[in-house]
């Protein structure tokens, strides 16, 4: 998890890919991947792998900022699962994502970011309010 | 995107609902990626596992069947990844009634669909390996990354939704590894050792996955010092996907695309250039080694190839295992592995022999609570990447390690 000592002053980050809704709401950050089925205990909502940064934190509700999307297709279909449940994430944020994460966040119609002009987990503070804006593909630090 | 008159009359429905939605979803995922256009495919492998599905994915597929028989059928030959159970062998699983009904479902939304349920994670050795230029559209992580690397095929991951998506278009968005310029290697892996086992092209091809770090990532691998066998790069291959989300892998002197360096590395390109021992692969297999005393033992994750399952039987022979012992096939293989004897060699010792499905696609918490499973011995280093997040202990061994552990309970 990023712990703040190298947090741009920026308050606004520029993707080079976007898709979804608008969205604010609480930063969960860490230089670490992500993939539904190898890190998540989707029944609890929480991070599950043991070795994973967040491993014990519920992702519910937040907006994920994290390093890369990892392998595994299922996720595509499991990120529609988990919204139809109330279980997802509020949106995604990536210095890389992977096809899968985009299909996966396309069929359950949920905001993604990815690619910035710097690393974004050591841009943005675990519990910041961000703003995701697609149609500009801009993160927004609003508190 | 570039839209021709056929995709213009799919997005406008002139084709049906179902393709009209197809082909949005199928747009609104090329766009995110900066597509220009769509390129047509030949083939698509739909990962759909009702783990995965839920209640909620099924009753998507469910919506998409309800449709006419002109509307809903795919155009393509579309095939499936493995499902999340093998009925024959539930109850010894102790899957649940309401997993059954998942699936049985799921089937038979895709039967309505014209899809051709193949069950296998393993179709380029069991069903029809793709050619070197043919655009697919493939599921299963393992599977694209063999098609790209050792069959030279063209296939992005394809997600479950998104490979449907194809078979009812027969195309898919122009990005990614589709496109001539993301092939070209974007690091140099010098390795200083050749593997010989299964577990340990496996564990090789984990270590190189972690380095590469996402999918965007090209290896140029050199230092073989043999023409592995298909199995060895299925190992290889469906660990590099899976602790990395790489896509395409080339072999120097080996994989197609790659003859030699300089068809893959431009001569003007500084690429990253990295070394990997032996050492790194013990350092991840002995990462992984939590306890000696094991619960159960499981080859799956690909599934086992004819060749896999002849060398398990070999090893069974006269054996009598103490804990549970899995082996996960695909359904064209299995009835093979039935006539030849194999399956009841392995059966004899004590082990069960599954037939399409996976271990890890196949409720793999739940059936870990309802047996008491925890600590899992493997020779698939894909499988102990996954499990952890399952609540396993994984642990990574040979398959000759694997089966004396079955016979003592203990992994030596």
């Amino acid at each position: 998890m990023s712990d703040g000592s190298q947090l741009d002053e920026r308050r606004e980050f520029v993707a080079r890919h976007a898709m979804g809704p608008r969205v604010s709401g609480v930063a969960l950050v860490a230089k670490d991947g992500f993939s539904a089925r190898y890190d998540l205990d989707r029944i609890n909502g929480v991070f599950s792998r043991p070795s994973h940064k967040l491993a014990g934190q519920s992702y519910r509700d937040r907006i994920l900022v994290l390093d890369a999307a990892k392998g595994g297709v299922a996720t595509a279909w499991m990120l529609h699962e988990m919204k139809a449940r109330g279980m997802a994430p509020l949106a995604l944020v990536f210095n890389a994502a992977n096809p899968i994460m985009a299909q996966g966040m396309a069929l359950a119609d949920l905001t993604m970011l990815a690619g910035f002009d710097r690393d974004i987990t050591s841009a943005i503070a675990s519990g910041a309010r961000v703003e995701l804006i697609p149609e500009c593909a801009l993160l927004r630090v609003i508190g | 995107m570039h839209l021709n008159d056929v995709e213009q009359a799919m997005l406008a429905g002139d084709m049906g609902p179902v393709r009209k939605l197809a082909i949005a979803h199928q747009i609104k995922v090329g766009e995110f990626f900066g597509a220009k256009d769509f390129v047509p495919v030949s083939q698509a492998h739909v990962m759909a596992d009702t783990e995965s599905l839920g209640d909620a994915g099924v009753a998507w597929l469910e919506m998409l069947a309800s449709h006419s028989p002109a509307e809903r059928r795919v155009r393509i030959p579309t095939i499936t990844d493995p499902r999340g159970t093998d009925f024959a062998h539930a109850e010894t699983l102790k899957q649940a009634a309401w997993m059954l009904t998942l699936e049985k479902r799921t089937i038979d939304a895709f039967v309505k669909l014209g899809v051709l349920l193949t069950d296998t994670c393993i179709n380029y050795q069991t069903v029809q390996a793709p050619t070197r230029g043919e655009h697919v559209a493939f599921g299963d992580t393992g599977v694209v990354i063999y098609s790209n690397s050792v069959c030279g095929a063209l296939s992005n991951f394809e997600g479950g939704p998104s490979a449907l998506s194809a078979g009812l278009t027969g195309r898919t968005p122009s990005y990614g590894y589709h496109l001539d310029t993301h092939r070209q290697a974007t690091l140099r892996v010098r390795v200083e050792w050749t593997p010989e086992r299964l577990d340990e092209w496996g564990a090789l091809g984990g270590v190189i996955g972690r380095l590469a770090g996402h999918y965007w990532a090209v290896p140029a691998i050199e230092g073989i010092e043999t023409a592995p066998s298909s199995d060895a790069l299925k190992h290889f291959g469906a660990a590099m996907a899976s602790f990395g989300s790489v896509a395409l892998f080339h072999i120097v002197g080996v994989t197609p695309e790659a003859p030699r360096l300089r068809d893959v590395v431009s001569e003007s390109a500084r690429l990253p250039e990295l070394r990997v021992g032996s050492s790194d692969v013990d350092a991840l297999r002995s990462s992984y080694r939590v306890d000696d005393a094991i619960d159960i033992v499981v080859f799956s994750g690909p599934q086992l190839s004819l060749l896999e399952l002849s060398m398990l039987a070999d090893l069974c022979d006269g054996r009598r295992f103490v804990v549970p012992l899995l082996a996960v096939t695909s359904p064209q293989i299995k009835p093979d592995a039935d006539r030849m004897g194999l399956t009841s060699r392995i059966e004899n010792a004590g082990g069960t022999v599954l037939a399409g499905m996976c271990f890890y696609q196949s409720y793999a918490r739940e059936i870990a609570e309802a047996n008491g499973w925890k600590r899992l011995v493997t020779n698939s280093a894909k499988m102990v990447n996954i499990l952890g997040g399952y609540g396993y202990q994984p642990m990574l061994a040979s398959m000759e390690a694997c089966v004396d552990a079955a016979c003592s309970g203990r992994l030596a």
